[in-house]
């Protein structure tokens, strides 16, 4: 498992395409999501937490679509699949690469939205690092399954992003509640039923993605 | 049972449906708060029941399918989740009327308004990927997974929506003012509704599902034809 996770990294890091294009598409985001609002009114600090998460999925997406794109591109998927290891294990192999991926993108996003939005990091720091993790954790369960799918259908660009959203809808309701909350000031005990839901859809979503891949990539 | 289900099922459909649309217009007293709108809550209620009575058919149908590759299972699912789909679509038609004139808005946040959109949408998105991976045992399989997340989804979001709902200050408080049927002939009709709707989408689901049957023999017989022509 950890050499299929490797194996992910190690062409990211020789083409460095995905994570420059997730990193830029979740600025563009934010840039645009800023001028959605009035950068003097209190909204901008409440709609702070929804455009963070925005940036969340729509980089997500990309990078998600990408992760199974790069396979079939050059019939990787059929050697993947050769490998004597079981489907789950490939499945979590690569539900690992995209957490990686998305929490690398997240570590440039996150001071540059702190910039923009002029907010209090240090305090709620680890509250949205917390919150990010688990949030990102679900959405790449449920994504990796769903982007094997998507990979082999027509029109496979628009099917990713329409299986995928309305799945994730308790991920960014929780996501976006967490850091809103923490970046109002309050302590983490306040939000403790989201951080448990985000946990539990992770764990939920992990175990079925394990169970069913096999069906996902089956020829 | 084909013949029996042939037989029976469009005409008790029919009978029940008869009776419930002349008690609901006709036998039940209209709603003294409420008034005339009322009455579109015989209609609303069922459909909603259905809808998630079809998706829990889609979920069951595509583990079936998952665990026994049975074609039959899928084409359960199938139709089952397009008759989900309308019932769906129809609820969230009905609530809205019934909303306007008691609520004063055609549509609030509420947790249940906002789970059936977004269920809605997950089953779109599941006829979308059907219509996208065409008929063949790769995209069944496709279906049946989404159709097993996508049900385990909806407790999950109904808990988010819900707690979301209620963190944030609410529009409505009160919902369903009229839940309270004292009337037993309220009482009556709302039982009638839901057996006329459950025999609706046991027809539908069976007249669909004998449908995607006989599309698959004609492309199992033009198969055939093709190799000896």
């Amino acid at each position: 498992m950890f050499a299929l996770i490797r194996k992910d990294l190690q062409i990211e890091f020789r083409t460095k395409e995905t994570l420059a294009a997730l990193l830029l598409l979740g600025l563009l985001t934010l840039v645009v999501l800023s001028f959605a609002f009035d950068p003097t009114s209190e909204l901008r600090a409440e709609a702070a937490p929804g455009a963070l998460w925005v940036a969340v999925i729509f980089a997500g997406v990309l990078g998600l679509s990408r992760s199974f794109l790069a396979e079939r591109d050059n019939d990787c998927l059929h050697g993947l699949l050769l490998c004597p290891v079981d489907r789950g294990t490939i499945y979590l192999a690569k539900t690992a690469a995209n957490v990686l991926f998305m929490m690398a993108a997240q570590a440039v996003i996150v001071p540059i939205f702190v910039f923009f939005f002029n907010l209090p990091l240090s305090a709620a720091l680890g509250g949205v690092v917390l919150s990010l993790a688990l949030g990102i954790l679900g959405f790449a369960s449920i994504g990796t399954l769903f982007a094997a799918i998507a990979v082999r259908t027509r029109a496979r660009e628009v099917m990713l992003p329409l299986l995928l959203v309305p799945l994730a809808v308790p991920i960014f309701i929780a996501g976006v509640r967490v850091t809103g909350r923490v970046l109002a000031g309050k302590p983490l005990a306040e939000v403790a039923e989201w951080l448990n839901l985000m946990l539990g859809f992770d764990v939920i979503f992990l175990v079925v993605g394990w169970l069913v891949f096999e069906y996902a990539v089956e020829e | 049972m084909r013949r029996a289900a042939d037989a029976a099922l469009p005409y008790a459909t029919l009978v029940a449906m008869t009776t419930a649309i002349y008690m609901v217009f006709i036998f039940v007293p209209t709603d003294r708060f409420q008034g005339i709108v009322q009455r579109i809550f015989y209609f609303h209620v069922p459909l909603a029941i259905m809808t998630f009575v079809a998706f829990g058919t889609v979920a069951a149908a595509s583990i079936l399918f998952l665990w026994r590759g049975t074609r039959a299972w899928d084409r359960v699912a199938h139709a089952a989740a397009e008759i989900g789909m309308l019932f769906c679509t129809l609820v969230l038609v009905t609530g809205p009327i019934w909303a306007k004139p008691v609520w004063g808005t055609w549509w609030t946040w509420d947790a249940r308004l906002t789970t059936t959109l977004i269920l809605w949408l997950i089953y779109a998105a599941y006829l979308m990927l059907r219509s996208f991976s065409g008929t063949t045992d790769q995209g069944a399989r496709y279906a049946a997974i989404l159709g097993i997340v996508g049900a385990l989804d909806i407790p999950i979001i109904n808990r988010s929506v819900y707690w979301w709902r209620t963190i944030h200050p609410a529009v409505l408080v009160t919902r369903e003012g009229s839940s309270g049927l004292a009337d037993a002939r309220m009482q009556a009709t709302l039982g009638l509704s839901f057996l006329a709707f459950f025999l609706l989408f046991l027809w539908l689901l069976w007249v669909r599902h004998e449908n995607l049957r006989l599309g698959d023999e004609v492309d199992a017989l033009r198969r055939q034809a093709l190799i000896h022509p």
